[in-house]
């Protein structure tokens, strides 16, 4: 049986004993990813293009050092992670790195938004495009710590202990955050669907 | 024991990924049976998932992945003339 991680170490394998091209072929069902996750750290896409393929090259670089016990996608993902830092702090001096080093016990206000309507919301809401950008505009001005861990894990799909894994804090921090980036769209979502989508309701077709 | 609407959303985001365990798990969707605000918090935090997981959700820039590749065959091509680094 040849599952996706046999064929990727046996990709690895290929392209270190010379086949290169064939790197072309392991990286592309992770693009998005190494994309995203620099999205997530940049928030300028030029720039995140621009460090996914630094990325992206740098760990065709390293490949030799990558070793099985990992998952390729996490170790691509650390290094993703460590390019975006990087630029940060190029870019920012050191500023940036007390911002990692925030303490997880801050105050703050993770209530979930109350509604009662939001079920009668139909599915077909999610197709609209103004719901798509209110998410993306939320998660852009999500604090860095929460917006990272949101994105490897929900946007990603990256599961907590690979999240945790790749952003070098514990499983325990990962599900904090996690939680209070999920409860902060979920409070800066609801009142736009609330004001919305009910008065929209049976307007939604199913062609796309 | 009857649980509060405060408590189920202390756990919302665990309970979404399947994280608590059986006996809260269990408390927490007898509270949701009846309490409509909180069934209503999980389906809308729910929603919010599907969507940011949905591909046209977060695109990626027109041309990215040939831009990539290009950068990549470059580098390739110039790794023939020079050692490998470690």
């Amino acid at each position: 049986m040849e599952t996706k991680a046999t064929t990727e170490a046996g990709l690895i394998a290929r392209i270190l004993a010379g086949e290169k091209e064939l790197f072309h072929e392991l990286i592309r069902p992770y693009e998005r990813m190494v994309y995203l996750t620099l999205l997530a750290i940049m928030k300028n896409e030029a720039e995140a293009e621009d460090a996914a393929q630094e990325a992206v090259i740098s760990s065709y670089r390293h490949l030799g050092s990558f070793r099985g016990d990992a998952k390729f996608s996490t170790w691509l993902t650390t290094i993703a992670i460590n390019e975006g830092r990087k630029r940060l702090r190029k870019a920012k001096a050191s500023a940036e790195d007390s911002i990692e080093e925030e303490v997880e016990g801050q105050e703050g206000d993770y209530t979930p938004a109350p509604l009662t309507d939001w079920r009668e919301v139909p599915l077909e809401a999610l197709e609209r495009k103004e719901l798509r950008e209110a998410l993306r505009t939320a998660v852009a001005e999500l604090p860095d710590l929460y917006r990272h861990v949101f994105i490897l894990r929900d946007l990603e799909e990256l599961n907590i202990e690979e999240t945790a894994q790749a952003m070098g804090i514990s499983v325990s921090v990962v599900k904090v955050r996690l939680h209070r980036a999920r409860i902060m769209l979920q409070k800066r979502l609801v009142p736009y669907l609330k004001t919305t989508a009910p008065a929209r309701r049976g307007f939604f077709g199913r062609a796309l | 024991m009857k649980l509060e609407c405060k408590h189920v959303w202390e756990h919302i985001s665990e309970y979404i990924d399947g994280a608590v365990d059986a006996k809260l798990r269990e408390e927490i969707e007898r509270h949701l049976e009846h309490c409509e605000i909180c069934s209503a918090i999980l389906d809308s935090t729910r929603n919010i998932l599907v969507l940011t997981a949905d591909d046209r959700t977060f695109e990626l820039p027109v041309g990215y992945s040939e831009r990539l590749h290009a950068r990549l065959a470059k580098e390739l091509e110039e790794a023939d003339k020079e050692p490998r680094k470690k």
